[in-house]
């Protein structure tokens, strides 16, 4: 058995890591679904109506595993995490509610009309449902947000004895909700929401258009998959230089904030100036190898770079070590080369956009092999960016589930056995596995049969042809 | 890790220091009316008591139908049959899910001592409700995916066996939550269980009547009126049996409300069975949703003033404090009228039976 603590820690790190994949695909394709639906309503061009479609497709797929992934969620607070939901209800179950009232319920109604409405409906509904929709997922992500940044900066509360119990009594919503990191959060998940996905365009775009015209195999919308590509390369030419300039000036808000995440992020153990910004960093004692708390660390770096970061420019500037706070350290490895995957991730993304941009404008967008394939091998990178830069934020804020107010393990539901929790740990491990499993399975057969083939008299004849199997393509790839 | 007993910790030295610096800033003048007594004098306590239960009935009808339909899937053996019942609820579950959700939000932002005694209290039973909800959510889209006869019949299992477990569950968790019972499952709240699903299986079949036509809706409609029996008779069981072996609840089942409430039950359910009968499954599928109110009433009616009986909760040691019921109050009077004009968009849109080449399949 797991101790209960530590398995509703591993249990909510699960489905988390899990859940958070189907909201980046809905929020980061919902913008471009409004683009389409808005395009395909007003010009009648089939290619937009095959977009809107197509997309619209894995939109609906994310969305529902995204809906039952995350009622879990918001109950796991309540089954294994009850000594903070009493505690911290006050503030934290309204952003809660209110994410369900104001933004879930948006969504999930008018979806119902953007996926299956489209004959049902004239075309100015039509447009406010994707509009709506997009709105949904978007102010879902402002209160959820509001509810995870009101834990790393707590702001406009009390502590107050009720009952005989401590709990965090609401004082001031507006410095509580408007806190300081709300909008660093925000704006950074949002633009890698939608970064995220227009790689995953790009990638699966880049993969057909590769077979097409480097393997000669071809794929029936040649056009479709360029037009793709390069809406997907307008997105990420924008997404990514302002992913990693928002990103440097986000590090100094967490510095300030949060010096002891930030001090994981760099592994700073001693206060000191002319801190380096270590590229890779190991223990020294080998038996150090499995610590992620080991102090004995060599590393390779740029002298002062870590200074300069937390200051904005000075590399002198001192770097509060984690041997100055009384609280643990959180587990620093793990916050350290997460931060360094994503950083990684996001030059190389920017890299991506610049390299992409600079062979569009050359007219040879078709013909760089190895931009295909690094677009390919890139498809999913947006999301695992994503994945690690939230373990920064959340592993690099322990052992506080509160920052400075309230530990993760004194939230734990107090009558939680350690069989209850880990037979639910293990029980998630197998099913979210097979989750993950089926949802890439469907989103692959939906990306390799392609956008539905549209003529502008007979707006149907896909329909026909999948129902009666006639007129296989190799493209279409139909094996059942 | 935790502490014995599982106290809950604060850091010391931890205080509200920095929210005495945003008082000073002034940020309190705008918000300090709203700390200082319930929003225009009402009793907020209560109306939250009974908008909380009032969500939970809104979902459990609206779901109950998307179960019902479910539940009656085991006996379409035809592909068509099977395609129109899954299009039949396509637009809407998603939506009709989102009221656990405000549920769960609710209960949280206004209760939420009680939202976490109830929760973890029942852990397993929560993480059931929850796994039934993931596959019956999962399985009309992987249905739908491939057009093979093993695919097609084992996800059209896993959708039945969700939409049976999901009522069964959350009923089971209505009856213990009323009863006070620690135990994963017991008689009563099972019998509350099996209730559930009888009652979402005349919801759905009611749906269905306005979703289908012909034989279709002939042979689905027929199962309406036999589960809405069934309805009746487990509650009167689960009725009798509370009256025999909780004393203490005696009192409760005999006041006016409970009397009252199983009276309009029996009514509304022979309401029900006529309307059935001469076809108006607009009346049919009301009259479960008065059944699913009354349901969730009675429940609500017996637990006051305690809202946990096992914490010894009453509604007013629960409640959350002045500020934040104030702020949710004003929240929900904005944004629920709201919602109920988007149930009416999205109905209206898909009024009638399901038209050839809808649903999943037309996506």
């Amino acid at each position: 058995m797991i101790e209960p603590a530590l398995a509703s820690r591993l249990q909510f790190a699960l489905t988390t890591i899990v859940h958070i994949i189907f909201p980046v695909m809905s929020m980061g394709l919902a913008p471009f679904l409004v683009y389409f639906t808005w395009k395909d309503i007003r010009t009648g061009e089939p290619i937009y109506e095959q977009l809107r479609r197509f997309w619209t497709k894995i939109f609906a797929i994310s969305f529902v595993v995204g809906t039952v992934t995350g009622i879990v969620l918001e109950f796991e607070f309540g089954t294994n995490f009850a000594a903070f939901s009493t505690a911290a209800g006050e503030l934290f179950g309204g952003p809660l509610a209110v994410e369900g009232m104001m933004a879930f319920m948006l969504e999930a109604t008018f979806l119902g009309i953007f996926v299956f409405g489209r004959e049902r409906v004239g075309n100015v509904l039509y447009m406010i449902s994707a509009v709506a929709v997009a709105l949904g997922t978007w102010l879902s992500a402002v209160w959820i947000l509001i509810a995870n940044s009101w834990m790393q900066t707590p702001r406009g509360y009390e502590l107050v004895t009720e009952n005989g119990q401590m709990i965090v009594s609401l004082v001031d919503p507006i410095a509580a909700y408007a806190n300081p990191r709300f909008p660093w959060m925000y704006v950074h998940m949002q633009n890698a929401a939608v970064l995220s996905v227009a790689l995953f365009m790009a990638g699966v775009a880049a993969y057909h258009l590769f077979r097409h015209y480097h393997w000669e195999y071809p794929v029936d919308h040649p056009q479709f998959w360029e037009k793709t590509l390069k809406i997907a390369l307008v997105v990420l030419i924008i997404t990514a230089p302002f992913q990693v300039l928002h990103g440097d000036a986000y590090g100094r808000h967490v510095a300030e904030t949060q010096p002891q995440k930030f001090a994981a992020m760099e592994a700073v153990w001693e206060t000191e100036s002319y801190v380096p910004e270590y590229i890779i960093a190991v223990p020294t004692n080998l038996e150090d190898l499995t610590n992620p708390r080991a102090k004995e660390i060599f590393g390779i770096g740029i002298p002062g770079g870590a200074s300069w970061l937390a200051s904005g420019g000075d590399p002198s500037a001192e770097i509060i070590g984690l041997n100055e706070f009384e609280t643990e350290a959180p587990p620093v490895a793990i916050v350290f080369w997460s931060f360094r995957i994503m950083v990684g991730l996001g030059f190389w993304f920017v890299l991506l956009a610049f390299w992409a941009g600079y062979r569009w404008w050359r007219g040879q967008l078709l013909e760089d092999d190895l931009l295909h394939k690094s677009l390919m091998a890139s498809s999913l990178l947006g999301i695992l960016a994503v994945e690690v830069g939230w373990i920064v934020t959340e592993v690099g804020r322990q052992p506080w589930v509160i920052q400075g107010v309230m530990k993760t393990a004194d939230g734990v539901s107090p009558g939680l056995t350690g069989f209850e929790a880990t037979l639910t740990l293990v029980s998630f491990a197998a099913v979210y596995l097979g989750l993950l499993a089926l949802y890439s399975y469907v989103v692959f057969r939906i990306v390799r049969a392609g956008p539905p083939s549209i003529t502008p008299e007979a707006p149907e004849t896909d329909v026909v042809r999948e129902e009666t199997g006639a007129g296989p393509t190799p493209a279409g790839g139909d094996d059942d | 890790m935790t502490e014995p007993g599982g106290t809950v910790g604060f850091a010391a030295g931890a205080t509200g220091r920095e929210a005495a610096a945003t008082l000073e800033a002034g940020f309190a003048l705008q918000t300090g009316g709203l700390a200082d007594g319930p929003l225009l004098g009402l009793p907020l306590t209560e109306l939250w008591y009974g908008l909380v239960f009032f969500i939970l009935g809104t979902f459990l009808f609206l779901d109950g139908f998307d179960f019902g339909v479910g539940a009656i899937f085991v006996t379409r053996s035809e592909g068509s049959a099977r395609e129109q019942l899954l299009a039949a609820i396509g637009p809407f579950w998603d939506g009709n899910e989102v009221w656990l959700v405000v549920f769960g939000g609710a209960l949280f932002a206004a209760f939420p001592a009680v939202y976490a005694n109830l929760f973890s209290r029942h852990y397993l039973l929560m993480f059931a409700i929850l796994g039934a909800l993931i596959v019956r959510g999962l399985a009309p889209e992987m249905y739908e995916q491939r057009h093979d006869e093993t695919w097609q019949r084992w996800w059209g299992r896993a959708f039945v066996v969700g939409s049976v477990a999901a009522p069964l569950f959350l009923g089971i968790f209505a009856g213990n939550w009323l009863l006070g019972s620690t135990a994963l499952v017991s008689l009563p709240s099972l019998v509350v269980g099996v209730a559930l699903v009888a009652l979402s299986t005349a919801g759905g079949a009611a749906f269905l009547g306005l979703k289908t036509r012909g034989r279709l809706q002939q042979e689905t409609a027929a199962y309406g009126p036999k589960a809405l029996v069934a309805y009746l008779a487990l509650v009167v069981v689960a009725v009798g049996y509370l009256f025999a072996t909780r004393p203490d609840l005696r009192g409760d089942l005999l006041s006016p409300v409970a009397l009252g409430l199983v009276g309009a039950s029996v009514v509304l359910g022979a309401g029900y069975v006529v309307a059935m009968r001469r076809e108006s499954y607009v009346g049919a599928l009301a009259a479960t949703a008065g059944l699913t109110y009354g349901l969730v009433a009675l429940v609500a009616a017996l637990l006051y003033p305690v809202i946990d009986p096992v914490a010894g909760l009453t509604v007013a040691d629960a409640i959350v404090s002045t500020l934040p019921l104030n702020l949710m109050s004003i929240g929900a009077a904005l944004l629920l009228p709201l919602i109920f004009a988007y149930f009416v968009v999205l109905y209206a849109a898909f009024w009638g039976p399901v038209e050839e080449g809808e649903g999943y399949a037309g996506e």
